[in-house]
């Protein structure tokens, strides 16, 4: 059996008086790719960014690798466990070699000369090797977001986060990044991706997870979630998805 | 003697004390606002600084903060002469050389009001690129001084542009603690001939030259801070078909 990189248990998140995570349990081990799909409000970036703790959560304890992720050090543990925005939060003052350069200098205390290299390869890996001088608003969505997987990529972490990383994207442009993930999914990457997209959930994902109103309602391998979903809102939430996609 | 002749005659002998007011008023309108912004840099960023866990560092930081808060009331709402003459007869008088205190005194002003300025432009800059290199493990100070503070301070340079004119013409009210600013040396030149009429004219075309050049100026800085338009893509720059030209950001 593959080693455990996340075992969260208990999880619990609030928001005022909206209680957003009302208890998660959820194993990740080495090289899944877990897909988190449900609808609007039921969590899932919360968990997500739970995981990064750029949200506090209330209640229940994540454990990366066997420890308390409270315990860790915050920077060390979040480079290690980077995350792809639906909004691709690239640094605009920065060109998008500079982009992948500068964490890598800061956090990592990589020299110039290697951070740069390891960024050029993964730059070339998603195809944007050609605009390493480009700024970020001389890019289309779909450039930006394959920017943001390169550098997220060269920090060399052991997990990446998704979070809905094509629902900002026009719909010509998912295509190329949804491309670059399953090449990271081959690669043996670990991955965690809340998405809109059955179809990448269904064949690409070792592990799809669905969340509603702040509980883990169902989990499984994607085979059986679904051609044999076992909840009625999985069921239902499903046949309109992918009633919504092919109409596309 | 007409107007003209007058202008002239006043132009002609005191050019030495205009010159002279000129260069002072310059002087401490430059350096003032280069100190005020460093002021306001470091107020703004304190200012901004999120709440940690350790609830001793918390309570500091919350009276840190209510001071500055306070100077930043204090200096905004009296008049910079107010505060000349209150820094100046209070504090300065006789341990001082006059240009340096002027200097302290138009400093701090500005430093008041660019603090404001300043967290106006963080709170510019989208809160998602924070996440952005907070999510890869960089510290709060690593995502200010790399990704926040240069697109904050290139978002503000228009209202530090105007901040620096409005201490151009501001520097006038430190006639009331005797600098020999320009308004100054107009009133002294003035003065031999009772010719105040004359005299203002003149000084007001200087402060208008001078405001004019310096906002001219300060639109070429602009300019150059925005950056290129356009890129090149890359393992191929000598051929210059290559080169990408946008006719426009296309983030505006």
């Amino acid at each position: 059996m593959s080693e455990n990189i996340f075992k969260i248990s208990g999880l619990t998140k609030a928001f005022g008086d909206n209680q957003v995570l009302k208890g998660i349990d959820l194993e990740v081990n080495q090289g899944d790719v877990v897909s988190i799909i449900g609808s609007s409000g039921s969590g899932k970036s919360t968990l997500l960014r739970c995981i990064n703790k750029l949200e506090e959560y209330d209640g229940g304890t994540i454990q990366y690798r066997g420890e308390d992720i409270s315990n860790l050090d915050l920077y060390k543990y979040r480079s290690k466990v980077c995350m792809v925005f639906q909004s691709f939060n690239l640094f605009n003052n920065l060109n998008v070699l500079k982009n992948c350069v500068k964490p890598q200098m800061l956090v990592l205390k990589r020299s110039k000369q290697e951070a740069e290299e390891i960024a050029k390869d993964y730059l070339a890996k998603v195809g944007m090797i050609e605009y390493i001088n480009a700024k970020p608003a001389q890019l289309s969505g779909g450039q930006k977001q394959r920017v943001a997987i390169a550098r997220a990529l060269s920090m060399n972490p052991d997990v990446i986060l998704f979070d809905e990383p094509t629902s900002a994207l026009d719909p010509e442009m998912v295509g190329g990044v949804l491309e670059v993930m399953k090449k990271l999914a081959d690669s043996g990457l670990t991955m965690i991706v809340v998405t809109h997209e059955m179809v990448f959930a269904r064949d690409v994902s070792s592990k799809v997870v669905f969340m509603d109103k702040g509980v883990v309602a169902e989990e499984g391998n994607p085979q059986d979630i679904f051609t044999n979903p076992k909840n009625d809102r999985t069921r239902e939430f499903l046949s309109r998805m992918l009633k919504e996609q092919e109409s596309q | 003697m007409n107007f003209f002749d007058w202008i002239w005659k006043i132009i002609s002998e005191y050019y030495p004390l205009f010159l002279k007011g000129i260069g002072n008023t310059m002087l401490i309108a430059i350096i003032g606002t280069v100190a005020g912004f460093g002021i306001g840099l470091l107020v703004a960023i304190i200012r901004t600084v999120p709440e940690g866990k350790n609830k001793v560092a918390n309570f500091f930081m919350k009276i840190v903060k209510f001071v500055l808060v306070a100077y930043i009331e204090v200096f905004r709402g009296t008049p910079m002469m107010i505060q000349a003459a209150v820094i100046y007869y209070g504090i300065v008088r006789g341990r001082m050389d006059l240009t340096v205190a002027a200097l302290i005194i138009v400093s701090i002003n500005t430093g008041a009001y660019m603090a404001e300025i300043i967290r106006g432009g963080i709170i510019s800059v989208d809160v998602g690129q924070t996440e952005g290199a907070m999510s890869l493990g960089m510290t709060h100070w690593q995502t200010m001084v790399h990704v926040v503070l240069p697109q904050a301070i290139r978002n503000i340079m228009p209202s530090v542009g105007n901040e620096f004119v409005v201490n151009i013409k501001d520097t006038s009210v430190l006639n009331v603690i005797g600098v020999s600013e320009l308004y100054f040396q107009a009133k002294s030149a003035a003065g031999t001939y009772y010719k105040f009429f004359e005299s203002f004219v003149i000084a007001a075309v200087i402060y208008f030259i001078l405001t004019f050049v310096t906002t001219r100026i300060l639109k070429l800085l602009e300019k150059k801070m925005e950056g290129k338009k356009n890129y090149t893509i890359f393992g191929s720059q000598s051929d210059f078909k290559s080169t990408i030209h946008l006719t426009e950001d296309k983030a505006r």
